[in-house]
């Protein structure tokens, strides 16, 4: 997989699915005949969802000091009308005051929850639950076309040490806590579309809930996981010259052939590093997502982004905002992931003889480990030659 | 494959923790759905 084409089209789905940029601007509107007053064509414009400058209402919040006397025609009480004191509500230009406290408490109005709730009943089913069919299709072709990988001469039967204890425990602790993650994860998202229809209400009430619960709580494991193994593991996953040999022969995978590789192929370090990028900003969305309000870190990021790179991304965001951002850029990192570790399940288990064993009791086949990590079992055995182990 | 077992327990045994440890940083996840976290002053 080419991680460079995953984030440009991560990028692309983000900006696209965000950004009000794209959508094209309104014709500019003649407003003397209501007074300056909303018109049809706004409305229309509104509905058509075309960018329009909303000036005309939003800085239309009434002025007391013109305001007619309470006892004429026309006169209005506190010196503004009510339109004008449910725009300033609209816009957030109003001084609220409500007995709940916290930062989201002042906010009265806001316009992104329908697009936000839209956005992630619609599209994010559609295309994330696509993403995973597809590759889980494209897996299954993939095994009848290429078959299982088998050791080339079948199994030497002696075997070398592939990771310690506490490497198989980090990577377990990270795995199991993952796959926890993402059908809890899943049953939250989907579960109103898929689950409600078929289960009910109440059976699917508990579902969620613990469902919640466990999704919650396990982030930490995860996060636990990914710290553990990003230290032991991130020595043996800096690019380096063979890796660009591994990629140009396609890993071998096609040619049956087995290019040079250490202790992580190219492939293997493409997995690694998905992971832990993608697992640092999944886990930043979840803890923002968890402290609800008290982490915003969207507005920061998109002014980054717009100054790096140019684009017009929202920077002043109310705090309902940037929980609608966190929670889908939570679903399209969450889903990327599942996307590279669905394949890395695959690979690491009915996919190529030999490799669970890696995991299982940490023992590989020698013959295993020289086929596919021919320079790994090369310093292994320098060492071992020395007294050392590996 | 035991030390797979025990990571599987040891990553629920955090997840029973978290919202213990939580509390003790005064953020309770009960508390989070309930009315009672609207405070009236
Ligand atoms: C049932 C699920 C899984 C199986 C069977 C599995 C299997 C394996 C195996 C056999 C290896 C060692 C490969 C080698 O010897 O070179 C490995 C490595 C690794 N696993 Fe998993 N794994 C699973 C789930 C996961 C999950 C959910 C994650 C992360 C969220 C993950 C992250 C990694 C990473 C980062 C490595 C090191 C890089 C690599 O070898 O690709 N694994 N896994």
């Amino acid at each position: 997989m080419n991680r460079k084409l995953l984030g440009a089209a991560l990028l692309a789905m983000a900006t696209l699915l965000f950004n009000p940029a794209w959508a094209s601007d309104a014709p500019a509107v003649d407003r003397t005949a209501t007074g300056g007053a909303q018109t049809l064509e706004d409305i229309m414009a509104r509905q058509q969802q075309l960018k329009m400058d909303e000036s005309f209402r939003s800085e239309n919040l009434g002025n007391p000091a013109n305001a007619k006397p309470i006892t004429e025609q026309l006169g209005t009480r506190g010196g503004v009308s009510d339109s004008d004191v449910w725009r300033g509500i609209r816009y957030n230009q109003s001084d609220i005051k409500t007995q709940a406290r916290g930062p989201g408490a002042d906010v009265l109005i806001q316009d992104g929850g329908m697009p936000w709730y839209k956005l992630r009943e619609g599209p994010m089913i559609t295309y994330g639950g696509g993403a995973l069919l597809g590759i889980i299709l494209l897996l299954v072709v993939f095994y009848f076309v290429r078959g299982k990988i088998m050791i080339d001469g079948g199994p030497s039967g002696t075997k070398i040490e592939r990771f310690k204890a506490i490497e198989r425990f980090g990577h377990w602790l990270l795995a199991g806590s993952f796959i926890a993650l993402a059908l809890t994860g899943l049953i939250t998202l989907m579960g109103r579309s898929f689950l409600i229809p078929v289960i009910g209400h109440e059976a699917y009430s508990t579902l969620a809930v613990g469902s919640k619960w466990l999704h919650n709580n396990v982030a930490w494991a995860f996060m636990l996981g990914l710290v553990m193994t990003f230290v032991m593991w991130v020595a043996h996953n800096i690019p380096n010259k063979l890796d660009w040999q591994w990629i140009k022969a396609g890993g071998g995978i096609f040619t049956k052939s087995h290019p040079s590789s250490k202790k992580f192929n190219a492939g293997q370090k493409i997995i690694f590093w998905t992971v832990m990028l993608l697992g640092v900003s999944v886990s930043l969305s979840g803890l923002s997502l968890l402290f609800p309000f008290e982490m915003p870190m969207f507005a920061g990021t998109f002014s980054v982004i717009n100054s790096v790179i140019g684009t017009d991304f929202p920077t002043a965001l109310t705090p309902h905002e940037e929980m609608q951002y966190a929670n889908i850029w939570h679903s399209i990192v969450a889903f990327a992931m599942m996307v590279a570790i669905i394949a890395h399940i695959y690979i690491g288990s009915v996919g190529m003889e030999g490799a669970f064993d890696a995991m299982g009791n940490g023992q590989v086949d020698r013959e295993w480990a020289r086929q596919h990590h021919d320079l790994w079992v090369e310093e292994v055995e320098a060492k071992q030659g020395k007294g050392g182990s590996s | 494959m035991k030390v797979m077992a025990a990571a599987f327990v040891v990553a629920l045994v955090i997840a029973f923790c978290a919202p213990v440890v939580l509390n003790q940083f005064g953020w309770s996840s009960a508390e989070q759905g309930s009315s009672t976290s609207v405070r009236l002053d």
